[in-house]
């Protein structure tokens, strides 16, 4: 199949950046978004072009690295899909695609559709973490974990930060992020004796990266490719209440 | 938000309490009336309880925009750079959508309801009327618009209450296990339908001539 792309180019942090269209052509349906962007690149470079800057690794949906906005949708309107896993089956001949990055005053683009997400690892490294002497790993048997909560803490923990619920919020706020990484630990017998310190410089720390407040529109959850769930804000605001009211 | 919304909800129940004394004809309603003045009297001065309402209404609606305010100021912020193509929405949530518009609407419906119904300025009856006379003047079929305005704002309330009870509860950390989070969920639509209901029975029936 045919295809337009609309690809937001930017040469750098400085560049002010535009919309720049291209066609690509014989455009297999078996191939990943990310493959599709590779054959538009491969025939840049062929004519001398730069090629179209984008973030990608294991590319088996797991690693937390690609992403991009496809049609105003994170990720793009396959539910539970990351960029590299959403195939071009779902599109037709014809097409017109729009292609940008996320867009955060927090995420900072560096290149065409790659933005620097060091505000994510700034916010784990204020909290995101249980102080335990390392060592080889403990009896599991030793700390005994309810199903339900090990379940619920599994979920949470499933949470790859690639930075979509960020994109997808209309206030830009990363509160998804935050109390998947909160909750995963808050859930379990673990995190505990940390928990209050936790949520207070984790929240802390998101609002001061310049992320948005959180209003509950729920469309952080809808393209989370993880499927993160909603309730996990309710346990990040239930902590920092607790925190915040001590 | 949340906080001063749960004042502001609670308010919304005894007032739609109050309205529905209205089909209980006009001594009952007048009678109400009355004794939310003189309530705790002679003990406490008269309107001890309406002037204790209206200010916390006023500082909870003013705590309320304000909120709402730097969420949007904060929100612009976060996000400098607009997409370009027509952001969808993946959450089906309309009523979501209607908050920031549907607060203005909300705080317009208020300034004429009590121009209307609490000072009669605008009210045929004017002020000294009984308030059961400016209610049922205030809805005659000849000022049916009138009547569709408080309609269109009851809905309004409606919808703003759907997305913000259930935010509420959000915000405050109670729904944090599925079946909890559904229950609440389910309380949200309830309370939001009950009080619309509510609230447009007396307008609707006095427009069709139900209640004269």
């Amino acid at each position: 199949m045919n295809l337009t792309l609309k690809i937001w180019r930017q040469k750098g942090s400085s560049d002010k950046g535009r919309m720049v269209t291209y066609r690509v052509e014989d455009v297999s349906p078996d191939m990943s978004f990310l493959e599709m962007l590779d054959v538009l690149n491969e025939r840049l470079i062929l004519e001398g072009d730069d090629p179209v800057a984008f973030d990608h690794d294991c590319r088996e949906g797991i690693c937390g690295m690609c992403g991009m906005v496809i049609n105003g949708v994170a990720h793009g309107e396959q539910k539970l899909t990351t960029t590299c896993q959403l195939h071009m089956r779902h599109f037709k001949d014809g097409d017109v695609i729009t292609i940008e990055p996320w867009r955060a005053a927090a995420f900072p683009v560096i290149k065409d559709l790659v933005v620097d997400r060091s505000a994510f690892d700034r916010i784990i490294q204020a909290g995101g973490f249980i102080s335990v002497p390392a060592g080889s790993a403990p009896e599991a048997h030793s700390v005994p974990v309810p199903k339900a909560d090990a379940d619920a803490a599994f979920d949470a923990a499933t949470c790859i930060g690639c930075g979509a619920c960020v994109a997808a919020c209309p206030n830009g706020s990363a509160s998804l992020f935050t109390a998947a990484k909160i909750t995963h630990l808050s859930l379990l017998p673990q995190g505990q004796p940390e928990r209050e310190s936790r949520a207070r410089a984790m929240v802390e720390q998101m609002d001061a990266e310049g992320f948005g407040g959180c209003t509950n529109t729920g469309e952080c959850t809808a393209v989370c490719p993880k499927g993160i769930p909603f309730d996990t804000i309710a346990q990040m605001n239930a902590d920092y209440l607790k925190a915040a009211s001590k | 938000m949340a906080v001063t919304g749960a004042v502001l909800v609670l308010f919304l129940i005894g007032h739609m309490l109050g309205n529905l004394k209205v089909f209980l004809g006009a001594d009952s309603f007048n009678h109400y009336a009355d004794w939310l003045r003189t309530v705790g009297s002679p003990a406490l001065p008269n309107r001890t309880l309406l002037t204790i309402t209206e200010i916390v209404l006023v500082v909870c609606v003013a705590l309320h925009m304000w909120a709402a305010v730097s969420l949007a100021r904060r929100a612009a912020k976060a996000r400098p750079v607009k997409y370009a193509a027509k952001r969808k929405s993946q959450a089906n949530g309309y009523a979501t959508h209607t908050m920031r518009y549907g607060g203005v609407i909300i705080v317009l419906f208020v300034i004429w309801h009590l121009l209307d119904m609490t000072f009669g300025t605008v009210n045929p009856k004017g002020g000294d009327a009984t308030p059961y006379d400016r209610m049922i003047a205030g809805f005659q079929p000849d000022r049916w618009w009138v009547a569709l305005f408080y309609l269109v704002a009851m809905v309004m309330v409606g919808l703003h209450l759907r997305h913000g009870l259930w935010s509420a509860f959000q915000s405050l950390g109670l729904t944090r296990r599925p079946r909890v989070r559904s229950t609440l969920q389910t309380i949200a639509v309830a309370v939001s339908a009950v009080l619309v209901l509510g609230f447009v029975a007396a307008p609707v029936c006095i427009l069709i001539g139900v209640v004269k």
